[in-house]
C-alpha cells in the first residue's frame, strides 16, 4: 500500500515534469504561444443570490455585476454613463424619464434584449408579475411604459434626484422574460461574461460572452471566483500562483511587492466607532464630541491598517471626489484635556463605565476595539469589549439596537445620497445609531428635489458637516484594498463601490 | 445476537438524541440565518420575502414534524445560505471528506503499526526512546499549526502539492494526490503519535503475559511469536483505541479543510454554522453523528468476533 502510494506520487510528479517540458518545448518552437487568458480570483465568502434581483450582499455584486447589465452603468469616479440605454433624457420636471434602447444587445442565451425584457425587469422589481415586490427602490415609480420597440419611459411620482443610480445592474439588471423561475440556478444576462458553474463553497465559474456589444471585448475567455476565507491562506496561494488576484492583507503587503502587482484602492467605506444615540450617557452631544477628542484616528490608522487608510471626518470618503466635504477631519483633533472638560460639563467628571460590542467575523473590529479601550482609560471612561458572532452583532447591534458602543466599517456606495440617507430619523432599516436631527432630516429630502448638481453637493456638503457637529459617530478612516495580481494581469479598475470587472482584463506577456 | 441487537438499538438511540439536541440547540441560539445572509444593505422586502419563501415563518413545531419527516425520507431540506438541497451539498462534499478521512487513515495505520511493534521490540534502546520523544512533540502539534508549516515548508517549495483547493480522482488521480496529500498528512501526524503509543505499549503488554513465555519456550521463532500470537491479542486494545482516532479523524478534516480550502463536509459545517443556516447544520451533524456512531458500532462488533467474552459481558 505504502508503495502504491509512493509510487503514485512518484509517477504523478513525474507527469507534471513533462508537462514543464511540453511547455518548454512550445515556448521555444517558432510558434508564438499566446498567455492563456483565464483569471482566477480569490473571494473571501460565496454569493448570497446569483439573481441579481435577489442579491443584496455588497460580496455577490464584485462577481454578478460582469454578468448582469442595468440601462445606467458606474464609472470609476462614481459618476454614471449610458449601459443598456444607448441615450436617455429627463424631463424638466424631473418626472419622467425617457430611455433609448441600445440596438443589437443579446443575451447569453443568444436571444436579442427586447423591450419586453426591460418591463420584465422592472415589473418582477416592483412585484407587478404577480410575485413579491423585490425592492423598495421603485416605491416612486407611477407608470412605466414602452411607446415603441426602442423606448422605455419611467414617470416618477416625485421628482428624487438620485434615481438615476436606481438603473445600474445593482439595482436593476435587465433580465430575460423568458428565463423567469431560473433566474438564480441559470442567470442570464446581457454582460461581458456568462455563467457556466456555480459550485457553493468552491468557485463560481464564467466565460466569455462571444457576442458582447462592446466590440473587442472581454479579453478573458474564463474567469474563476474561487472562495476562501482565510486571508493569510489566500496570500499563500497568490505567492503559489493558485490564485492570480487577491486582497492582501496590510501587514503582508512587504511580503508580495517584488514578485507581484499591487494597486490600492479606497474602499469608500466609512469605519466609525459608534454610539447608541438614545442611551445614556451618549444621547450627551459633549459626551460624544468628547470621545471623538479621546480617539486617536491615528493610532487605530498604524496600528490595524498599518498605514493603508485615509482619516474621515465625516460618513463620506474621499473616493466621492467633490461630494465629500473636505477638512472635517481635522475638527476633532486628539485633545485629552478638552475631551476631559467636555465630560465633566456633561456631567460626567470621573467618566463612566460602558460596553463596546464588536463582530468577531474580521479581526480589525476587536483590535480596534482595544485600542478605543485604550484611549478612552486616559478620560476615565471604563470600556469592555465584548465580542460576538456576526450574527448576533446584526440581531442585536444592528437591527436590534440594544447596544451602548460598536465598531463597523459602512459599505461604499457609488450615490452621495445612498450613503448618507442611513442617518435619517425615519430610516428605521438603517439608522441603526438611533439619530434623530430635524436640519439633517430636511436636507435629505430638499436633496431630493434638487436637479442642480452643484447645489445637491452643497446639501451633502451641509449633511456632512452636521454629522461632524453633532459627532454622531467617530469617524475613524476609510482603509484601503490593498490588491495584489500576477504582474501579467492588466486593466484592473477600481470602482467606488465592490465589483471586480473583468471587462477589460487582460494577461500580457 | 443478542450482543448485536442490544448494540442496534443503543446506535438508534443516540441518532435520535443527537437529531433532537441539533434541532433544538440551533432553535435557542441568537443570530437570525435570513439577516446573517444578506447582511447590512438588506432592504426590509427583502428580509420578509426570503423569511417566508424559506417557511421560517412557520410556527416552530411544524419546522421540527417537516424536518423529522424529511430525515426518515433522507430528504433534509433546503439550505438557506445556498438555496439547494443540503442533500446535494453534502452528496457534493462527501466524496472530498471521505478521500480525506480514508487516505489520513491509510497513512496512520502504515505508519503507526510497524513503528509501533518496531519500538515495542526495543524497549528502552535509543532507538524506542527517541521516537518515544518525537511522538510526544507530534501529539502535542496544533493542527492548524501544522497544516500552515506544511504548506509554508512543503507546499510552497514542491509544485506537486496543491495548497488550496480539490481536485476530482475522476478528472486526474495525481492531481487529487496533489490535494490532498498535505491535508492528510496534517490530520494523521498527531494521530500516528497517539497510535504508536498505544500500539507499543499493547504489544509490550503481551510480551509478558506467561503465554508468550510457554511458546517461546517451546522453541517458537521471534517472527512467529509477534505475528501469529503477540499482535492478534494486542488487536483488541488498538482497536478501541482505532475506534476513536477514526472519529479523530472526521472530526479533523473540519479544521484541516479550513486550513488547505478544501471543500469537504468539514469546510461546510464552518460556513454553514457562522451562516445560521440551520437546516444545512442540522443535516451535517447528523450525518457526522451516524458516520462516528455506525464506525463505533463495527468497532464493537469486530470486539466480539475477536473476543468472544465480550459478548458475554
Amino acid at each position: 500500500m505504502l508503495l502504491l502510494l509512493v509510487g503514485l506520487i512518484i509517477s504523478a510528479c513525474s507527469n507534471d515534469e513533462d508537462k514543464k517540458n511540453t511547455n518548454q518545448v512550445s515556448t521555444n518552437a517558432p510558434v508564438t504561444t499566446e498567455t492563456p487568458q483565464e483569471i482566477v480570483v480569490r473571494i473571501n465568502d460565496d454569493p448570497d443570490f446569483l439573481d441579481p434581483h435577489k442579491a443584496t450582499a455588497s460580496i455577490s455584486y464584485q462577481m454578478i455585476l460582469n454578468i448582469f447589465e442595468g440601462l445606467m452603468a458606474p464609472e470609476t469616479d462614481g459618476s454614471l454613463k449610458q449601459g443598456l440605454a444607448e441615450s436617455y433624457d429627463i424631463s424638466e420636471d424631473g418626472l419622467t424619464y425617457t430611455f433609448k434602447i441600445r440596438s443589437g444587445v443579446k443575451f447569453h442565451n443568444g436571444e436579442d434584449l427586447t423591450i419586453e425584457d426591460i418591463q420584465y425587469s422592472f415589473d418582477r422589481l416592483m412585484g407587478k408579475n404577480g410575485g413579491e415586490k423585490m425592492s423598495n427602490n421603485f416605491d416612486n415609480v407611477a407608470s412605466t411604459e414602452a411607446p415603441d420597440a426602442t423606448t422605455f419611459v419611467i414617470k416618477l411620482k416625485e421628482p428624487n434626484s438620485n434615481f438615476l443610480y436606481s438603473l445600474t445592474a445593482r439595482q436593476s439588471a435587465i433580465i430575460p422574460k423568458n428565463n423567469d423561475g431560473k433566474h438564480n440556478e441559470n442567470p442570464i444576462g446581457t454582460g461581458p461574461f456568462s455563467y457556466v458553474k456555480y459550485a457553493p463553497g468552491s468557485n463560481l465559474v464564467l466565460k466569455k460572452n462571444d457576442s458582447y456589444w462592446k466590440e473587442g471585448l472581454p479579453y478573458l475567455d474564463k474567469v474563476t471566483f474561487t472562495f476562501q476565507s482565510d486571508d493569510q491562506a489566500a496570500i499563500m496561494s497568490l505567492m503559489a500562483n493558485e490564485v492570480d488576484l487577491t486582497s492582501v492583507p496590510w501587514q503582508r503587503v512587504n511580503e508580495v511587492e517584488s514578485s507581484h502587482h499591487l494597486s490600492h484602492q479606497n474602499n469608500n467605506s466609512s469605519l466609525i466607532v459608534t454610539f447608541n444615540e438614545t442611551k445614556a450617557p451618549f444621547d450627551n452631544v459633549k459626551v460624544r464630541q468628547a470621545m471623538n477628542y479621546a480617539i486617536s484616528k491615528s493610532d487605530i490608522i498604524d496600528s490595524v491598517f498599518a498605514g493603508y487608510a485615509v482619516p474621515l471626518g465625516s460618513n463620506m470618503s474621499p473616493a466621492m471626489g467633490d461630494y465629500q466635504k473636505k477638512g472635517l477631519e481635522n475638527i476633532y483633533k486628539l485633545d485629552v484635556d478638552k475631551a476631559k472638560a467636555l465630560l465633566a460639563e456633561a456631567g460626567y467628571p470621573d467618566g463612566f463605565k460602558t460596553k463596546i460590542t464588536v463582530s468577531s467575523h474580521n479581526d480589525i473590529y476587536s483590535n480596534i476595539a482595544q485600542i478605543v479601550a485604550a484611549n478612552l482609560k486616559e478620560i476615565g471612561v471604563d470600556v469592555e469589549i465584548e465580542v460576538v458572532e456576526w450574527g448576533i452583532w446584526l440581531d442585536r447591534v444592528y437591527f436590534g439596537r440594544d447596544y451602548n458602543m460598536t465598531t463597523i466599517d459602512l459599505t461604499g456606495r457609488a450615490s452621495a445620497y445612498e450613503i448618507l440617507n442611513d442617518y435619517i430619523s425615519t430610516n428605521d432599516s438603517e439608522n441603526f445609531f438611533l439619530f434623530k436631527n430635524d436640519e439633517y432630516d430636511k436636507i435629505m429630502a430638499d436633496v431630493l428635489k434638487e436637479t442642480d448638481t452643484a447645489k445637491q453637493i452643497d446639501y451633502y456638503q451641509r449633511a456632512q458637516e452636521i454629522l461632524a457637529e453633532q459627532a454622531v459617530s467617530v469617524y475613524v478612516a476609510d482603509y484601503q484594498i490593498v490588491w495584489g495580481s500576477d504582474k501579467q494581469v492588466t486593466g484592473l479598475k477600481s470602482y467606488p463601490f465592490w465589483f471586480h470587472d473583468m471587462s477589460e482584463v487582460k494577461f500580457s506577456n | 445476537m443478542m450482543y448485536i441487537i442490544r448494540r442496534f438499538i443503543l446506535l438508534i438511540t443516540t441518532i435520535l438524541l443527537v437529531s433532537i439536541i441539533t434541532f433544538g440547540v440551533f432553535q435557542i441560539l441568537p443570530g437570525d440565518p435570513v439577516r446573517t445572509m444578506l447582511g447590512t444593505e438588506a432592504d426590509p422586502t427583502q428580509i420578509e420575502n426570503l423569511r417566508s419563501e424559506l417557511g421560517l415563518d412557520r410556527p416552530l413545531y411544524e419546522q421540527y414534524a417537516d424536518w423529522m419527516k424529511g430525515l426518515l425520507t433522507g430528504e433534509l431540506g433546503n439550505s438557506i445560505r445556498f438555496s439547494m438541497p443540503v442533500k446535494d451539498l453534502l452528496f457534493d462534499r462527501l466524496p472530498v471528506t471521505m478521500s480525506l478521512a480514508l487516505l489520513t487513515l491509510t497513512i496512520v495505520l502504515l505508519v503507526s503499526l510497524p513503528l509501533g511493534m518496531f519500538a515495542a521490540r526495543r524497549q528502552n534502546k535509543l532507538s524506542d526512546v527517541s521516537l518515544s520523544t518525537l511522538t510526544q512533540i507530534g501529539m502535542a502539534v496544533p493542527s492548524f499549526w501544522l497544516g500552515m508549516m506544511l504548506i509554508l515548508y512543503v507546499g510552497m517549495k514542491f509544485s506537486f502539492f496543491k495548497i488550496s483547493g480539490y481536485i476530482p480522482w475522476t478528472q486526474s488521480v495525481s492531481g487529487a494526490l496533489s490535494t490532498l496529500v498535505l491535508p492528510a498528512l496534517t490530520i494523521a501526524i498527531p494521530q500516528i503519535a497517539v497510535n504508536f503509543r498505544y500500539v507499543r505499549t499493547a504489544i509490550l503488554e503481551q510480551m509478558q503475559l506467561d503465554y508468550v513465555r510457554t511458546i517461546r519456550s517451546k522453541g517458537m521463532s521471534e517472527q512467529n511469536v509477534m505475528y501469529k500470537h503477540v499482535l492478534k491479542n494486542a488487536m483488541i486494545p488498538i482497536l478501541t483505541v482505532f475506534g476513536l482516532i477514526m472519529a479523530e479523524v472526521v472530526a479533523g478534516t473540519i479544521i484541516v479543510e479550513q486550513v488547505f480550502s478544501l471543500p469537504g463536509v468539514g469546510q461546510l459545517l464552518i460556513t454553514a454554522i457562522s451562516n445560521r443556516d440551520f437546516p444545512l447544520v442540522q443535516g451535517i451533524v447528523m450525518y457526522i453523528t451516524v458516520a462516528v456512531v455506525v464506525i463505533n458500532f463495527i468497532v464493537d462488533i469486530l470486539y466480539s468476533v475477536l473476543d468472544p467474552r465480550i459478548r458475554l459481558r
